[in-house]
């Protein structure tokens, strides 16, 4: 048991915390309500190494280990989620998916750029009416002999507008059910793409999520993934690396509103003394530093297991489960800490609590941790 | 041209202080320790300077325990070539600058921040340079090399000076020098622990000072409301309380 950092590690940790403390943090409010895509931190953090993260450097990637990534992680999501969704999708779901599964020839063209942060990523399997049912794809990917033809809807796609590499899940042999199922590189500017509008979301409003429409999209054979028919088992190899992206990410909400919090009730006087002194905010306080730290704790073993190659699906579904829930009810409580200032977009943690529900929707629903959770207690 | 920049290990400007040993020694249990911010941006500006072809080596050095190497490859991180510690307890300006000046007479521009904010001494580089026999230029900020011409702004009462000088020199960097210190890339965070960085022992050097005890300010006096309507009041606690007047 060692839960000591590395100095490369604290160093990582504490360039995410510079760059989000005095970048991120100028913009948040405005991008916000404007809904507009963080254009220039994203050229900054690629810049820093932050789009390829875990890449190899062979790959023109960063090569830092997943613990790095939970801190670095952690510490952009207490400023800006909308930003770390971004890092997220590109980094644990589309550069993992393809170092992990891709051929020589598809690293090279496709993820060197993803993981330079020269090209952004997204993963498109969600559907109108396939989200957490992801077994049952209706965009059909028909073999045409010399190349594949893509058409159908995917829905609730991050970055997708300012994504140039697609991932997508579609189904190959509908007779096979989800072993039909293939993934599939396609270039965003390809003939037969067309974009539902910009979703108006509750919450990480400066990320942009896009429907995307399938309409006769001719894809190479070779942008492929895998043997035919591995596109759900690949899909969900994926998502088990990036539920450790959102369980960080569910994290750094869940203590910046907490740091927020407790600065606030150590400056905010009521009924003569800082309102820290009264037991009904101090509790409040333990309670959330509580499950911060359980959430930490989780995060960073799925990321120590990841890194050392053993299996790590329970516990990234674990620490995607709960880091959600409690940034759910950190910010909910952080949000009350400051009364009616808490309210108001001004003092962050009513953005931090609509940031925080997304955590338990997307990458997989709370609902749907408890299935990956419980089936693999049952399965033993 | 080689730069040297002196790095400063310091505790982070958020460390609570205390003291220990009858006060006569700052409390570094728990202390989370970070470069000097002004020698930081010295380095930031020597690693622009060096994207822009200038600029030949960047070595980063400091006198002090292992404990201050952690600072040192942060400095590696952010973009410096070579890092060199010099193993000894820094004990006062005087003690620091002796041990530099082994060092630095190697280079065309040592560059020292103006201070140091855990002691605020202000008295290495000044001191570093005269045990040299270098120029040393003082409140820079501002840093150009232009065909091998160091040309320097300095800040002055009411204004600004646009001086060139010939090398070696010595520059004591403030404010201004760099917009914003430099966060290390993760590329140049993983060759940190590549590059060398070179252990030299302490030579002889006399101390000139020692410390006495140390106090902390009084504490802020809390803040008395009166109302808008009371200037009588007002005016009463500025003469007799606050001695204002």
């Amino acid at each position: 048991m060692n839960f000591e950092f590395t100095e490369e590690q604290l160093m990582i940790k504490q360039a995410a915390k510079d760059y989000a403390e005095r970048e991120l943090i100028q913009d948040v409010l405005e991008r916000d309500a404007k809904a507009e895509f963080p254009t220039r931190h994203i050229k900054n953090l690629a810049e820093l190494g932050f789009m390829g993260m875990m890449v190899d450097p062979k790959y023109d990637g960063s090569g830092m280990d997943t613990v790095s990534y939970v801190l670095a992680m952690e510490e952009l999501s207490k400023i800006d989620s909308s930003t770390s969704v971004i890092i997220s999708v590109n980094n644990s779901l589309v550069c993992y998916g393809l170092q992990k599964f891709g051929t020589e020839a598809q690293k090279e063209k496709y993820l060197k750029p993803l993981a330079r942060g020269e090209h952004i990523g997204a993963f498109l399997l969600s559907e109108p009416e396939a989200g957490s049912d992801a077994m049952h794809q209706h965009t059909r990917a028909e073999d045409m002999g010399d190349h594949y033809l893509l058409n159908g809807t995917k829905n609730w796609i991050t970055s997708g507008n300012s994504a140039t590499t697609y991932i997508v899940m579609a189904q190959t042999y509908p007779d096979k059910g989800y072993r039909g199922i293939n993934a599939f590189i396609v270039e965003r500017n390809s003939p037969g793409i067309t974009l539902g509008p910009h979703e108006d979301k509750m919450g990480m409003r400066s990320s942009d999520t896009h429907s995307v429409m399938f309409s006769d999209v001719k894809v190479p054979k070779e942008n492929k993934i895998g043997e035919d028919g591995f596109g759900y088992k690949f899909a969900m190899k994926a998502l088990e690396a990036g539920r450790i992206g959102i369980a960080s990410q569910a994290l750094g909400i869940a203590s910046g509103a907490f740091e927020r919090a407790l600065a606030y009730s150590k400056e905010r006087k009521a009924f003569g003394t800082e309102i820290a002194n009264h037991q009904a905010i101090a509790f409040k306080l333990a309670d959330m530093a509580v499950k911060i730290e359980n959430a930490r704790n989780l995060c960073l073993k799925a990321a120590w297991l990841k890194d050392h190659n053993k299996p790590f699906a329970f516990e990234s579904a674990m620490a995607k489960l709960y880091a959600s829930d409690i940034a759910m009810e950190v910010t909910t409580e952080a949000v009350q800490i400051h009364g009616g200032y808490g309210y108001v977009k001004e003092y962050h943690v009513e953005r931090l609590m609509r940031e925080a529900k997304l955590t338990q929707i997307y990458e997989g629903t709370s609902e749907v941790q408890k299935i990956v959770i419980s089936r693999s207690l049952l399965r033993e | 041209m080689k730069i040297l920049v002196l790095i400063s290990n310091v505790p982070d400007t958020t460390t609570k202080i205390r003291f220990v040993d009858n006060n006569k020694a700052f409390d570094t249990s728990g202390v989370q320790w970070i470069i000097n911010p002004w020698d930081e941006l010295a380095l930031t500006r020597a690693v622009e300077l060096k994207e822009a072809g200038g600029v030949e080596t960047i070595t980063v050095a400091n006198v002090g325990e292992s404990i201050t190497e952690p600072t040192l490859r942060k400095a590696l991180a952010v973009g410096a070539d070579d890092a060199i510690r010099i193993d000894t307890t820094p004990k006062d300006a005087f003690y620091v600058a002796s041990q530099l000046a082994q060092i630095a007479k190697d280079f065309d521009v040592i560059m020292v921040g103006i201070e140091a904010s855990d002691y605020n001494g202000s008295a290495v580089g000044g001191m570093l340079a005269e045990l040299l026999n270098f120029n040393s230029v003082s409140a820079v900020s501002g840093m150009n090399i232009e065909n091998g011409q160091l040309s320097l702004t300095r800040e002055i009462d009411g204004g600004q000076q646009k001086i060139s000088v010939k090398t070696p020199v010595v520059t004591i960097v403030q404010k201004g020098i760099a917009i914003d210190p430099r966060i290390p890339a993760m590329r140049g965070i993983m060759m940190a622990r590549k590059k060398p960085l070179t252990v030299l022992p302490a030579v002889e050097a006399g101390e000139k000072t020692s410390y006495v005890n140390f106090e902390l300010p009084p504490p802020k006096a809390a803040c008395k409301m009166v109302d808008e309507d009371n200037v009588k009041e007002l005016v009463r606690l500025l003469q007799e309380e606050a001695k204002a007047f």
